[in-house]
């Protein structure tokens, strides 16, 4: 019979209408995310009205059924979208409430009942061997100098007589930060930018003489393996001062070589180079584990490789402005993080960047 | 680089023992990497004919092998398959210790007796061909019977493989190392004498040689040699490029490489009739210019790349019509090669500008042979010698070859040489030697300095081509005085320890950073290092809004930005540490985390011409520590705050909540809070709980882990955050008194405000203020909590009366209801 029941294309239509509203009604009014579950069987579920409304779809004329379907499939998707909505909505409520019902007002904590740990934890080994050679080194009256880890091209290479494009650059292969023009600003490849921080301080406050060792973190793009690590830290020494030699500086390194790794270890050096001192050397300390004899860690030789040092380049006082004709000054640096190594045998390096308290307890 | 002593011994009568050898060479900064002796444990091994080759039942892996070593026939088993009969091959007889250390004994296989071993060459250390049998016939003096060694002209010979300092451009070759031993150990030294008969055409009939960029190239030469024929090199150049390690091509590669190695200067040869007009013309690169290089790439020139200094300039080799053939100083091209059709050769030797090929080399990430020489710099008076020499070796191993009379010779700016006025003082003023002129001069000159007495202590030197190392005057001073050093002996100078008047120490602020660690090392936690590079989207998932500090050049993906927080390194070894099933983890870092650049600080200098200078990252260096153990919680984070600030004796630290929840990244919302120094003053830290959502998420916990971070450069900056006086007050001599009081308190007052209020209506005679118990519930009514303070009272100069406390509690009560809208319970 015409127009009556499901068979009438716009009075279906018209049905959809209001059953959508009505179920999205039902869905917003949803205030918790199990009655959101409700609302959601409620009304787009396989007893809903709609779901009802998709299986009455069959009996309308083909064209009628086009329609409607089109129809009913944008408004379920509709719908499907405000349940989405409101259950991340409801998610993200009931988070806060929960973290709001945690509350804990912490100016009313009563500090006599909190646990207090008996057990003791434990420095990083990296940590504490910075501490005993700063010790080493305050006690032959170094002061202790410390800058950023970012720096200008200026600091880290330039001033210490390494240009633009030196082949010298090669030695310390940079990461180089988004900051400013390219490659103008580096993680430090070294801890020397910071003498020529002290220097130009020193200059400027007219207060030379320098006596400071500068530990800190670096960066080099290698790749991470037993014995380096692209993040590392490494102590320098700056002394400018009338009347310093060689001499000076291969006595330093020998007794602060005693000093830390006991009287049994003793330093020698050899020519070497480096573009921020002349003359350059590099030292060896007495094979550790061996005590000079030859073994396999030290190549038979009796000897480990420990660092670079030397007199201060002229090209280096002249970036800073200061006279060499009145002072001579020389430097020195070396790793921390293998002085660790070598003192306490940590085959590799890795573990010191690990966290693993199994590691680190150890010290 | 790989140095034989039999060719250190050409220049020198060079004779100490090993290791000698090595301390020396170590001492004049030739540092030795490694020793390798060659052409040993030969002395048993004999040239030997095949007679007979026959199966052995059983076996198809092995053979029974009968030889002759110029005497009685020998039953050998033999496991190589590479040789007939007749063939002459190596017999390491019974007793032989091999180069590899394999001792040679009298076996038995499968029935047959083996009397000794037929040898790969792998297996005698003279290649790495351990394929089969070193076959040796056709050798020129290989007989039955011959020793091996003997047969092929092999002397044990000892190679260093040492490592030359990128100043040290002379000393990387044969005889610049053997120059150095020769001075150390006071023996004469002579460079190979070059004696070339120049039989052919004038070479500007042959071709041309035209320089367009002289400040690229400052010298080219250019010499040819005709009726050449291209052929493996002899035998004893061969086996020295072995040595060096080197392959050996052809007679002509071969002479250019050998001569390289022994003076230090790269040649290159070209095939003169492969190049599209007889000649070389030296120009810049054209921009985005492509040349194929030898190993087939082709690598576009003339576009400047990233960076400081970095101009674009390419040095481009061209036929005379100005077709590259190569890039200058770096790479050969492929079309100009030397062929075994060679019968013409030209030989290019040039200077090139050290800087133009370092950046060239670098942008280019081709790093030859040629361009690591060049970029050191090359003698531009050593090309003559070097050009010579590789055309005597060419002659020498290719009979009829003739060289072209003449040189093309095409000169811009070339150096003059370097005079230095020294004076012995000015080396003993860096040294901390006493060495007089004439001593200088003596360990000066036979490294090629040229000394001459300049009155009184001082000496002119004139510093040789090959040392583009030592600058002019004043710098210049310090590069002879390392020359002096190094030959004088390092270890040969005295050791001094200076001392000065200036007391050592650590500033206060780094006495302090230590003295926090201790505090939380008590507290159980353990210190750990966390890499400061780091993955953005972990600081992102945080909640960490500012931007961060990106790497240009990572090296990975998980680590191409700078740390913001040290919350995602902590929170990673936390998981590390729990995966790992360990147990009561309280971690704390100290260290750096970079924050974008403030444009309102003053701007750092970036360069040598100064300039506006450039913005660094800001950089804070903080405490961060977590607390995970069974039990802990935002309380425990908080007690380490007031443990570190009972040592450090900083005084008034207040709690805030943050307004905005969502304010603190990686933070509980209503369990954390801001810390700062007074009720108004700056802002030091954080301290509470980290979000249990995110905790979940790295994996990091199963309860609550406390938080607290501080940022050391204000909390331990004594004008921003106050301190507790270090003046002694004595202590009361009479009893004090107790009381409590319960207050009701709105809960948007924080408790400390409700202690000011008392501390400030008790005065002197209050002494302490102690929170002891909070309370909500029934009685106190909705949105409001009980306080009970222990409040305590004593005078300096007698017992207080019962009236007296009780007046004072009244005073403190009517304060706290004035001003906090306490209520008393």
């Amino acid at each position: 019979m015409a127009g009556s029941g499901a068979s009438d294309p716009n009075r279906t239509l018209g049905d959809l209408d209001a059953l959508a509203a009505a179920a999205a009604r039902t869905i917003e009014q949803a205030s918790t995310t199990a009655e959101l579950e409700r609302a959601e069987t409620a009304t787009l579920g396989r007893r809903s009205p709609l779901a009802e409304a998709r299986r009455a779809l069959g009996s309308l004329d083909p064209e009628a059924r086009r329609e409607a379907g089109r129809r009913l499939n944008d408004l379920w998707s509709s719908l499907e979208a405000l349940v989405a909505r409101s259950r991340a909505e409801l998610a993200r409520q009931e988070r806060v409430a929960a973290l709001v019902a945690d509350r804990l007002d912490l100016t009313e904590v009563v500090l006599a009942t909190v646990r207090s740990p008996l057990r003791r934890g434990h420095r990083h080994l990296v940590s504490t061997t910075r501490d005993a050679l700063e010790d080493v080194f305050v006690a032959m009256g170094f002061q202790v100098a410390e800058g950023p880890e970012a720096e200008t091209d200026w600091y880290n290479f330039e001033a210490l007589n390494i240009p633009p494009a030196h082949p010298a650059r090669g030695m310390y292969d940079s990461f180089y930060l988004e900051v400013g023009e390219p490659e103008t600003v580096v993680l430090r490849t070294h801890t020397s930018p910071v003498q020529i921080r002290l220097m130009e301080a020193a200059v400027a406050a007219d207060s030379i003489p320098i006596h400071a060792v500068i530990p800190g973190r670096c960066y080099r793009r290698d790749t991470a393996d037993a014995s380096h690590l692209p993040v590392f830290h490494q102590v320098e020494g700056l002394v400018v001062d009338e009347g310093i030699t060689f001499a000076d500086l291969a006595g330093t390194i020998e007794t602060f070589t005693t000093a830390y790794f006991g009287p049994k270890v003793h330093a020698r050096l050899r020519p070497s180079y480096f573009p921020f001192t002349e003359p350059s050397a590099e030292y060896d300390i007495t094979c550790t584990l061996c005590l000079g004899a030859g073994c396999r860690t030290c190549s038979g030789t009796g000897w480990l490789e420990l660092g670079g040092c030397g007199m201060v380049d002229p090209a280096v006082f002249a970036a800073v402005g200061i006279d060499p004709e009145v002072w001579s000054g020389f430097a020195f640096g070396f790793g921390i993080d293998r002085c660790a190594q070598m003192r306490h045998q940590v085959a590799d390096m890795r573990s010191l960047l690990e966290s693993d308290v199994r590691f680190l307890r150890q010290f | 680089m790989r140095a034989p002593l039999s060719w250190l011994q050409d220049f020198a009568p060079i004779e100490a023992d090993v290791d000698a050898l090595v301390d020396a060479l170590d001492d004049l900064g030739l540092i030795v990497e490694g020793v390798e002796r060659v052409g040993t444990g030969l002395d048993q091994v004999v040239v030997s004919r095949v007679l007979e080759i026959s199966p052995i039942a059983g076996a198809d892996r092995i053979r029974r092998v009968v030889v002759d070593p110029g005497g009685e026939p020998v039953e050998i088993v033999c496991g190589a398959f590479n040789f007939d009969v007749d063939d002459l091959v190596p017999l390491a007889t019974v007793g032989t210790v091999l180069p590899n250390g394999m001792e040679i004994g009298r076996r038995r296989l499968r029935g047959v007796t083996s009397n000794g071993m037929l040898c790969s060459g792998r297996e005698l250390g003279l290649s790495d061909d351990g394929e089969g049998l070193l076959v040796l016939t056709g050798t020129d003096g290989a007989a039955p019977g011959v020793p091996l060694a003997e047969a092929l002209g092999i002397r044990p010979d000892v190679v260093f493989d040492l490592t030359v300092e990128g100043n040290r451009p002379d000393a990387w070759c044969m005889a610049g190392v053997a120059r150095d031993l020769a001075a150390r150990f006071k023996l004469p030294f002579a460079l190979p004498e070059v004696e070339l008969e120049a039989a052919g055409p004038p070479v500007e009939t042959l071709a041309s040689a035209v320089v367009e960029a002289p400040g690229l190239c400052p010298r080219l030469t250019v010499r040819v040699l005709d009726s050449v024929v291209v052929g493996p090199s002899p035998r004893w150049m061969a086996r020295r490029l072995v040595l060096a390690g080197m392959r050996p091509i052809n007679n002509v590669v071969d002479a250019s490489n050998y001569v390289m190695l022994e003076l230090g200067q790269p040649t290159h040869p070209y095939d003169l009739d492969r190049l599209g007009a007889p000649g070389l013309l030296v120009r810049r690169a054209h921009p985005g210019e492509v040349v194929r290089t030898l190993d087939g790439v082709d690598r576009v020139l003339g576009v400047p790349g990233r960076g400081l200094g970095e101009t674009g300039e390419d040095c481009v080799i061209c036929d005379a019509d100005g077709q590259p053939v190569g890039i200058g100083g770096i790479f050969g091209g492929a079309s100009s090669e030397i062929a075994e059709t060679t019968t013409r050769v030209l030989l290019e030797t040039a200077a090139f500008d050290p800087m133009a090929i370092a950046r060239t080399s670098k942008r280019l990430a081709l790093r030859t042979e040629a361009s690591a020489r060049f970029e050191r710099g090359v003698d531009p008076f050593g090309i003559d010698r070097a050009a010579e020499r590789v055309c005597q070796l060419v002659v020498a191993s290719a009979p009829g070859a003739r060289v072209a009379a003449g040189v093309l010779d095409v000169r811009g700016d070339l150096p003059s040489p370097v005079r230095i006025t020294l004076g012995a003082h000015q080396v003993n003023r860096l040294l901390g030697t006493e060495l007089s002129a004439s001593e200088v001069a003596e360990l000066l000159g036979p490294i090629g300095f040229r000394c001459t007495p300049a009155g009184g202590d001082r000496i002119v030197v004139v510093v040789p081509t090959n040392r583009p190392d030592v600058r002019p005057e004043p710098h210049g001073v310090a590069d002879l005085a390392e020359e002096v050093a190094r030959l004088y002996g390092y270890s040969r100078i005295e050791r001094r320890r200076p001392t000065w008047a200036t007391p050592g120490g650590l500033s206060t602020y780094q006495a302090e950073r230590r003295r926090v660690r201790e505090v939380l090392v008590g507290l159980g936690a353990d210190e750990v290092w966390t890499s400061s590079l780091v993955d953005e989207r972990d600081e992102d998932r945080l909640g960490v809004r500012i931007p961060p500090v990106r790497i240009t050049n990572p090296m990975a993906a998980d680590q191409a930005a700078l740390r913001r927080t040290q919350m995602g390194g902590l929170l990673r070894a936390l998981a590390w540490n729990r995966d790992r099933r360990q147990g009561d983890l309280r971690l704390f870092e100290v260290g750096v985390v970079f924050w974008p650049p403030d444009p309102s600080q003053p701007p750092t200098r970036a360069g040598s011409e100064g300039g506006a200078g450039v913005h660094l990252p800001v950089e804070r260096e903080l405490v961060s520590a977590v607390f995970a153990a069974d039990g802990d919680d935002a309380a425990v984070a908080l007690s380490a705050l007031h443990a570190l600030a009972e040592e450090l004796r900083v005084a008034d630290l207040r709690l805030r909540p943050q307004a905005d929840g969502a304010a603190l990244p990686g933070l509980h919302p209503s369990r954390s809070a801001v810390v700062r120094s007074g009720r108004d003053g700056p802002v030091v830290g954080t301290v509470g709980e980290l979000d249990p959502a995110v905790v979940a998420e790295f994996g990091a916990a199963s309860g609550r882990v406390g938080w607290l971070e501080l940022d050391l450069r204000t909390f331990l900056h004594r004008d921003l955050v106050s301190r507790r006086p270090e003046v002694a007050r004595p202590v009361s001599r009479y009893p004090s008194a107790d009381v409590d009081v319960a207050l009701s308190v709105d809960d948007a007052i924080p408790a400390d405000l409700v202690a000011d209020a008392l501390r400030g209506a008790g005065g002197e005679l209050l002494e302490s203020v102690t929170l002891f118990d909070v309370f909500r519930g029934p009685g106190v009514g909705p949105g409001r909590r009980s306080l009970a303070f222990r409040l305590r009272f004593c005078a300096a100069d007698r017992t207080l009366t019962d009236a007296e406390v009780g007046e004072l509690r009244a005073r403190c009560v009517a304060a706290a209801e004035d001003e906090v809208g306490a209520s008393l319970r």
